[in-house]
């Protein structure tokens, strides 16, 4: 009986594989860090400018985002935020369903709550997978992603990848020290460099995926604490409760 | 009538309040052998006063819109003050309703809770149990995610299978041709108000019927059979205060495991709350995977081991539906696992083993899954059932002692 109590509770608690690419394109891991506040500084600046044109997050608000980030409300308004909303203002833009529909095919999603939908690895490996295609209309396609209507926005920051054959380290040599290469095809290699090395960019994707995690739940640092102390509460509630227990029990037989 | 003065005497005469306070509490005897397995009752109603008292906080800010609804529960989230525990001890306490009504349910399973004379108890409890499933399946539109809105449509649409009626009978609950915003009202109406009217009452009848016949126990003894000389049971003990306290003890370890998923793993890996559910509802974009919320899988995969559709509706009614009549099923003349015989503890496990791979099986997409298994499943089911009147007739049970065993 206790075998088939502990598959019962197995069962629950395996995690369910929801969040996997669609395209089965393998997912690069990402640890989000959302106390490091000069990582989500840097991805809030990146979000602002290179997101927020078509993206909105219309269910943040940027003094929530300023305070948390611990920036100030007067940089906040000065840098961060493009048009005239007021910092206590919603997170959205001026581009319409309507016009962004006839633009892209298909209106850009909210991405407030993107990291909760799409988990972190997604997005980390999908912003780092863009590569040119020719036969899309906007001239790349995306490996996690495939045919996806957006533009490779961060590609004045990353550079062009292409998709074919090129060297691929797979081993380190424990001699040496220096990376074992084999040439592979169906890869992804950067063609044309961007004002950023590839080290960077994998840094400013962190950074941008880092604050996405954050806005999808902005309290998380928040709840994890008052969690500590609600647990160290009960535990002094237990011992109450046990000699209690322990005291009106203790004649029954 | 009491022997007290002053202002109780003043009351009592005119409400029985030390009368019902007695009768319920302090001079209602249980058996004093309960174990573990008896802590899952007053979980759940732990559970249905954090459901009652979170929702009317929730149901202030929430809107009940298509506009609104999503962006509500986001405002909840982000810019009412303690918005976010409101939210996931409501969301959390849902799952955490199911996991102790089945538990609950198990135990009454295995100590034969169920049998004469507490078939009503019995009755109530499956009652509440399906309006439980209301009230979950209503309360989980009312986000009006992408699987709220998906959900729904599914389940909804499992009325279409019923002939002659089914397409006017799913226009009907929906108020509208598709879920929409008249769907989400309606539903908002039934979970707020009607349901949990109806829940609390089930749980009144459940306590009152429970409380003329008295508890069961593990040994399933009948405690009343051996009184003293004031004609209370030797083996039974005041409920308060030795099982309000022994009780506290199990509720405290139960907040551990629920303040932590509320802490620590709100979501529970994509269980209590699902990923695609953080995506506002889109009538024109399917997800690629929809599943009911983990508590209804196992009769999901009922429904989907059946390749008829209108069978398989029948099916999943009737996994649901055989459960009413088990105090007629049963024919042993013991009440517990422990005198039961060796095919009753089979059956059992089996049936525990049918539940849980049902659940898994609803849980993950069709072509996961080898095709034989839920349908396999579904037949151990359903046979614990009804092979329940021939195996616990024919089982040789071990002889029952006078008084319990502690």
């Amino acid at each position: 009986m206790k075998k088939l109590i502990s598959v019962f509770l197995l069962s629950i608690v395996a995690p369910l594989t929801a969040v996997a690419s669609g395209s089965g394109y393998h997912l690069d891991d990402m640890k989000p860090n959302v106390s490091n506040k000069a990582s989500l500084q840097r991805g809030a600046q990146t979000f602002v400018n290179y997101c927020m044109g078509c993206h909105e997050m219309q269910y943040s608000r940027y003094e929530r985002v300023a305070d948390d980030l611990e920036i100030p409300h007067e940089l906040m308004v000065e840098n961060l935020i493009f048009n005239d909303s007021k910092i206590g203002q919603l997170m959205t833009n001026a581009m319409t369903v309507d016009a962004a529909k006839r633009w892209f095919g298909a209106a850009p999603p909210d991405l407030t709550l993107v990291a909760r939908v799409r988990g972190e690895d997604w997005l980390y490996t999908y912003l780092r997978t863009f590569y040119e295609n020719s036969t899309r209309p906007l001239g790349v396609n995306n490996e996690v992603f495939p045919n996806v209507g957006m533009p490779h926005v961060l590609m004045e920051l990353q550079g062009l990848q292409k998709k074919g054959c090129a060297q691929v380290a797979v081993d380190i040599d424990v001699l040496t020290g220096q990376d074992i290469t084999e040439e592979r095809c169906d890869v992804l290699y950067l063609a044309e460099e961007g004002s950023q090395s590839p080290a960077e960019y994998e840094e400013t994707v962190y950074d941008l995926v880092n604050f996405l995690v954050y806005t999808a739940e902005p309290m998380q640092q928040e709840r994890v604490r008052i969690g500590i102390i609600v647990m160290l509460f009960l535990v002094v509630l237990f011992i109450c409760a046990y000699l209690l227990n322990r005291e009106y029990w203790k004649d029954i037989h | 009538m009491s022997d007290k003065k002053g202002l109780m005497a003043w009351v009592d005469d005119r409400l029985p309040v030390t009368e019902a306070y007695e009768k319920h509490m302090s001079k209602y005897y249980a058996p004093k052998n309960f174990n573990v397995w008896y802590v899952f009752g007053v979980l759940s109603m732990l559970v249905l006063v954090n459901q009652l008292l979170t929702g009317i906080w929730l149901t202030m800010s929430f809107t009940p819109s298509q506009a609104g609804a999503f962006a509500s529960v986001e405002y909840i989230m982000r810019d009412v003050e303690w918005g976010w525990l409101l939210r996931y001890m409501h969301s959390t306490g849902a799952s955490a309703f199911f996991i102790v009504v089945y538990l609950h349910m198990f135990r009454g399973i295995i100590y034969g809770s169920y049998q004469k004379p507490r078939e009503l108890i019995w009755i109530f409890g499956m009652c509440i149990y399906l309006a439980l499933c209301a009230e979950a399946f209503m309360g989980y539109v009312l986000p009006w995610g992408q699987m709220s809105y998906w959900g729904a449509q599914v389940i909804i649409s499992l009325f279409g299978a019923i002939p002659y009626v089914g397409e006017d009978l799913t226009t009907w609950i929906r108020g509208d041709y598709l879920i929409s915003e008249i769907t989400l009202n309606r539903f908002f109406a039934l979970h707020v108000i009607a349901l949990p009217l109806v829940i609390v009452a089930l749980v009144v009848m459940h306590l009152l019927a429970l409380h003329e016949v008295g508890s069961n126990n593990p040994d399933g003894v009948d405690i009343k059979k051996n009184l003293d000389e004031n004609g209370v049971p030797k083996d039974g003990i005041p409920f308060h205060p030795f099982y309000t306290v022994h009780d506290l003890v199990g509720i405290v370890v139960f907040l551990f495991v629920f303040c932590g998923i509320i802490f620590f793993m709100p979501e529970m890996g994509g269980y209590f709350l699902e990923h695609a559910n953080f995506e506002e509802a889109n009538p024109l974009k399917t997800p690629e995977h929809i599943a009911p919320v983990w508590y209804f899988t196992p009769f999901y995969a009922v429904l989907r081991a059946v390749p008829d559709k209108l069978l398989g509706v029948i099916a999943m009614g009737a996994a649901i539906a055989i459960l009413f009549v088990l105090p007629w099923l049963d024919r042993s003349p013991v009440r517990s696992i422990r005198y039961k015989g060796m095919l009753s503890k089979i059956a059992i496990a089996l049936f525990v083993v049918s539940f849980v791979v049902l659940g898994v099986c609803g849980a993950l997409p069709a072509y996961a899954q080898p095709p034989w298994l839920a349908p396999v499943m579904t037949v151990v089911y359903f046979a614990f059932f009804i092979l329940m009147p021939w195996y616990t007739k024919a089982e040789k049970t071990k002889p029952v002692p006078e008084r319990v065993t502690g």
